[in-house]
Order: structure tokens, then sequence, then C-alpha cells
């Protein structure tokens, strides 16, 4: 069982997720957004046309492209990713805020990237789907399903081949487990008893397609006994539950024991992508949302008397203040500009 | 002096970097079996060569995630046909990783790769994808023709911190030249004058290099040609092929690879926008035939210039204002 200060930091984590992804509500409407040229501005001159385009903002079209909130799945990253040090790697997905900050990411370099400052954490090049950190082997979110699961057995190869002591995670979701790059993947991790944690976030939909008209099987973690290594099933809606079956992934892993495939049944409260859509089944969503994983935790550790109230809404006040200072920050921060390098 | 093949070149710039430099490491199907590797598999087996399952995707992914964090992977793909089942790791990760990540990630990787057709292979064992590497932003690609290149690149390639594709014409490895000993580099994006001359400007690509040299001495007696052999197609050395354009005022590009949306109609291109004024004829490409590689042996070397297609383009650009070419390459079939 992990000690107190362990816990509220896994809380803060989650916090940080939650409020962060939240605040994004604020700056995003795909029908808006900040690449577009202001509509009032009208050129006239082929020399006007080559200047009207303008980065003024609308208040709530801040960031641009597609956004995937994993508001409902905080758990999962964060009960991973507190067994990893800096030097363990993680590859992400198209889901990737909670990732990134899981694994220690800056909230201000995250929030600057969605707006597409030059502060951002892949200097404004990425985009919510291309966050970047390699101070702390964060080798970047995916806009391809399935992508980043090879590329996490890169980071472990090279632990093996240099003798060191990393692990390296690669997070997808269930659809990209129907990819051929999981299978490769697995089969190669196990042949060379690769230190790498596969983590599947099965939220139940691929995009928009169920998991029942994907899947011929219940669950996904069985998959890995066809490459003779630990396949578990985890609620992901337990922060707990998660972080134990990575710290018992971790460890084989740096035993030399090579990977394990964690699935972590989780549920993501908003829709695909975006952030006004809501979930295309309200009715299902309804009854997870009671499994939300913030509230889960919060209530374990008040019954068992670890923080009292005061304690929860401090950490709350604290965290959220860190997004406002993100916000600051990425607000006040420039653009690039082209040629900067 | 010393002479060598093309395949024993290519070993021998493996070897050198291998020793050189310990995060170099090999990786891809077959390496124990096949080809010149055969050699480095018994010398390097424990650590250096991994023989993979047959997963093109898994292991070139393997190698982006492993250059990502310091080390040089040379990924071998058994044909270059086969690299489509590992676009995606190749052309949008490998490729963007540098870019996504505001330049913080570099990806020094190497895909190797034969190519090309006379082996009669058919559809999926013959092709020359050049262009579609070239068409990436984020990729570098080299096409070395010689031994001494084929050495010096690979070496260039294998230390460059972008992923270089480096594509090897299968009908070069046995070519033998007389090479210096110990190591030589070459750099990437230096073409080569292989003949000089100045009539014609003819660059030539790969494997075309040979019969493009061919044509020219078979030639000599009615036109100087010089042949240019660009080495690398990114970055390419415009200046030296458009120099040579600006003396000639005649250009030919030919290679195997199909005409249409090929490198010849690049070169071509950009020697227009800046060269036009100085060319004596339209410019031309000789590339090949709008078709899959079909296998039996008359049609394949109908879908691929050969020497008389370069010698009668050669001859019809000659005698443009004149009179007009005949326009359509007449080696080309249906099939």
């Amino acid at each position: 069982m992990p000690d107190r200060d362990l816990q509220i930091g896994l809380l803060r984590r989650m916090y940080r997720i939650r409020f962060f992804e939240e605040r994004l509500k604020r700056f995003y409407n795909y029908h808006g957004y900040f690449a577009m040229a202001s509509p009032d501005q009208e050129a006239k001159t082929a020399d006007e046309l080559l200047t009207c385009v303008s980065y003024e903002f609308a208040s709530d079209g801040m960031i641009g492209g597609a956004v995937h909130l994993s508001i409902g799945e905080e758990a999962v990253p964060v009960g991973v990713c507190a067994n990893l040090n800096d030097d363990d790697a993680v590859l992400s997905t198209h889901r990737s805020h909670g990732h990134f900050l899981a694994k220690g990411g800056d909230v201000k370099a995250a929030l600057a990237e969605l707006m597409g400052r030059a502060t951002g954490c892949s200097r404004g090049r990425g985009g919510s789907m291309h966050l970047f950190d390699p101070r702390i082997t964060f080798l970047g979110g995916n806009g391809i399903v399935g992508g980043g699961i090879p590329i996490a057995l890169g980071p472990a190869f090279a632990a093996k081949y240099r003798g060191t002591q990393q692990v390296s995670v690669g997070f997808f979701g269930d659809g990209a487990a129907n990819q051929g790059t999981f299978h490769e993947s697995l089969n190669l991790a196990a042949l060379w008893k690769l230190p790498v944690i596969f983590v599947c976030e099965n939220n139940l939909y691929a995009n928009v397609t169920p998991f029942a008209i994907s899947f011929p099987t219940a669950d996904i973690a069985p998959r890995a006994e066809g490459y003779g290594i630990p396949g578990v099933v985890v609620d992901g809606q337990d922060v707990l539950a998660v972080y134990g079956a990575a710290e018992e992934a971790v460890r084989r892993a740096r035993a030399g024991a090579g990977p394990t495939l964690i699935e972590a049944k989780t549920y993501r409260f908003e829709g695909h992508c975006g952030v006004s859509s809501g979930h295309q089944n309200p009715h299902e969503c309804a009854e997870w949302r009671k499994r939300d994983p913030i509230g889960l935790f919060e209530q374990r550790l008040l019954a068992e008397g670890i923080v009292i109230q005061g304690e929860l809404e401090k950490l709350r006040e604290e965290v959220l203040v860190e997004i406002d200072e993100a916000e600051e920050f990425a607000r006040a921060s420039a653009l690039p500009t082209a040629g900067d390098g | 002096m010393r002479e060598i093949s093309y395949a024993a070149a290519m070993s021998e710039a493996l070897r050198e970097e291998m020793e050189r430099d310990e995060s170099v490491f090999l990786i891809g199907e077959d390496i124990g079996s096949v080809r010149e590797a055969e050699d480095l598999f018994a010398e390097f087996r424990r650590r250096r060569v991994w023989q993979t399952p047959i997963s093109e995707s898994g292991f070139t992914g393997l190698a982006v995630g492993a250059a990502a964090v310091g080390l040089r992977p040379v990924v071998e793909i058994m044909y270059c046909d086969f690299v489509t089942v590992a676009m995606d790791q190749i052309c949008n990760q490998a490729a963007k990783l540098n870019l996504m990540s505001g330049g913080q990630v570099k990806v020094p990787l190497v895909i190797r790769t034969p190519a090309g057709c006379g082996t009669r292979e058919g559809a999926h064992h013959s092709q020359s994808l050049e262009a579609w590497f070239v068409h990436t932003p984020g990729l570098k690609v080299a096409m070395p023709s010689t031994p001494y290149d084929a050495k010096g690149l690979l070496k260039s390639a294998i230390r460059d911190d972008a992923p270089v594709v480096y594509i090897q014409h299968r009908l070069l490895h046995p070519q033998t030249q007389q090479v210096p000993e110990g190591e030589w580099l070459v750099s990437l994006g230096v073409a080569e004058v292989k003949r000089e001359g100045t009539d014609l400007t003819l660059v030539a690509v790969s494997y075309a290099v040979i019969k493009a040299l061919a044509a020219a001495e078979a030639l000599k007696d009615e036109v100087s040609i010089e042949v240019l052999d660009p080495r690398t197609l990114v970055p390419l050395d415009h200046e030296t092929i458009l120099a040579s354009v600006l003396k000639t005022g005649r250009l030919l590009v030919v290679h195997e690879a199909p005409e249409r949306g090929g490198v010849g109609a690049e070169i071509v291109r950009r020697v227009v926008e800046t060269g036009v004024d100085f060319l004596k004829a339209p410019p031309r490409v000789l590339g090949g035939a709008d078709s899959p590689m079909p296998y039996s042996p008359p049609l394949e070397d109908a879908c691929i210039p050969q020497v008389a297609d370069i010698i009668r383009v050669v001859r019809e650009m000659l005698a443009w204002g004149a009179h007009r070419p005949s326009g359509a390459w007449q080696g080309r079939v249906r099939v």
C-alpha cells in the first residue's frame, strides 16, 4: 500500500488532469479555432490578402484542431506513472494530456502547446496530440491509432542494449489493440524480454465504435497468453488497483522478466473528440460517472482517515491555482514565428 | 587500391560504424542467412545484430523509439516493396518526430532496403519506391550506384541525425570497383559527374547510372554526354545539375521508377524554374512504365528504360527543332 504522501500525490495528479481538461472547455471551439482568419477582415488588394491572416483570438477559440479529453480515465495514467522515474519512457496516444501530466509534464508548457505558443512543450509544433518532453522521457502523443506501441519497444530495447534499468510504457486504447502493431509489439517484446509495460486503456469505444462489435472476447488482457506474458485486467477507476498492477509489472520488467499487458477497464465521460459534444451513450455514461475515479478515491481517503475534507479542498485550490497560472502563462506567451527554427 | 563489390562495401561500412560507435546496431529479417551481412552476424550476433520475426512495422517502430533515446539503428527491410507494411512508422513517426517535438527529439535512423527489378521477381519484389520518400518531409534519401558511394554514403547516413532511407538496387550488389583501403565518407547532398560532356546532361539514378554510361559511350562519336549521379535525392544537389544544364542546354533524367510523379519530374521542375532560358530542347524524363511490374522477362525488360531507349531519346532531343520527336516512348508496353 502506498504511503500517505504518495496517495495524496496520486490525488493531486488526478486533480491536475481533470482541472486542466475542464479548463480547456473555455478555449475550445472546433468551428472557430484560431488558425482561421478573422471573418471581418476582407482583403481588397493582393497585398492585403498576403497580410490579412489574423491571430487575434476569440475567447472560445484559442485551441485548434482535434482535442481528445480523458476526463473519467485519470486513474490509469496516474496509477501507472507513479511507478516511473524521469528516465523511464512513456509513449502516448491521441488522448495524451493525462499521460503527459501524470508523467510529470509541466502544466504551463502543456497549455501553451495547446494554444500553439512558442513556449509550449513542443514549441507550438505539436499540438494536443503531440505533446513531448524528453527531459521526463515523454516521447510523444500520437495521431495514429496503434502508432506508438512499437515505438515504446525502442527505449526498452535501448535499456536492455545498454544494460541499464529503465522501463518503457506504451499506452493505447481498445481500438489500437486490433491494430497489427499491437500483436507485432507484444511478440517482439515477449521474445526479447524487453522491459516494457503495455497499458491498454479500454474505455469501451474505439472513437465511436463500441467494444462489443469490435472484439470477439470480453477482455483484451488474455491476448497476452498467446505471447507467453502476463495479462491482467484491472479496474481503471480505482487508482490504487492500477498502481498495484503497474507496480508489479514495473518490478517484473526491471528484474529482466519481460513485458506485461495491463488492461484497465475505464470510461471517458466526454465525447471522443472535442469538449461540448458529450458522450454518445448518455445513459451508459451516467452509470459510469457514478464511478468517477476522483470521487471514489476521495471517498476512500476520507473513509480511511487519511485526509479530512478541508485538506481535499485545499489540495483542489492549489491545483486550480496551478491551472490559473498556466492559463496566464499561455495567454501571455508569443506565438512562434515561421523561420525561428 | 583494391577491388570490392557493392555488397562488400556496404558490409565494410556497417562493420566500421559498429566498431566505431557502440550505439549502432542492425535489425531486420533473415539477416543471418542472406546477403552481405552474413559475416557480421557471426561477429556481432550476440548484441549488435537482431534478427527479427516478420514484423516490419513492429521492428521499425522499435528502431524509431531506440533512435529517439540515442541509439543509431540500421533497419533492414528485405525488399523495398515491404516498406509498405512499415510506412506508418517511417513516414508518420520517424519522419515527423523531430518537428512534432519542436526539435527536441532526433531520430538517427537508417532504413536500408534493396530495390529495383531485373531479377524476375514479379510485382511484389521489384519496385523502386524512392519517390514516396522524396515526397515525405523529414526523410533523407540515398541511392548509391557504386561500391565507393555505397560505403561512403552508408557511413554518412549512419552518422546523420535524421532518418535516412538508403536504397540499394539489387543488381548493383555484385558490381565491383577499385576503391581505397580504409574508411571514407561521402556527404549526403553531393552529386558526382560520372562522365564529362558538353551537349546533353544525363542525370541517372541508381542502377540507371550504369545504363546511362553505356549509352554515353555508345554515342560518343555522335554527341558529348555529361552523366550525373545525384547519389542522394534528398538533399538534392540541384546546383551541380543546374550548372551542367546551363553548359549543355539539354536535360534527360533516367530512372527505373515510373515516370508519373517521379523523381525525374521533380529534377526537371527545378531546372525549368531556374534554367529554362538556357534549354535548347524540352527536358525529358525516361522512367518506368505506368504498370505494376510484370514477371515474364521480356515484359519486365520492356517496363524499364534500357540502353537502347536512352540512345533513342538522346537522338530525339538532339534532333529537336529539326524535326519533332516521336513523343511516346516506344519501349512502353501494355501488360
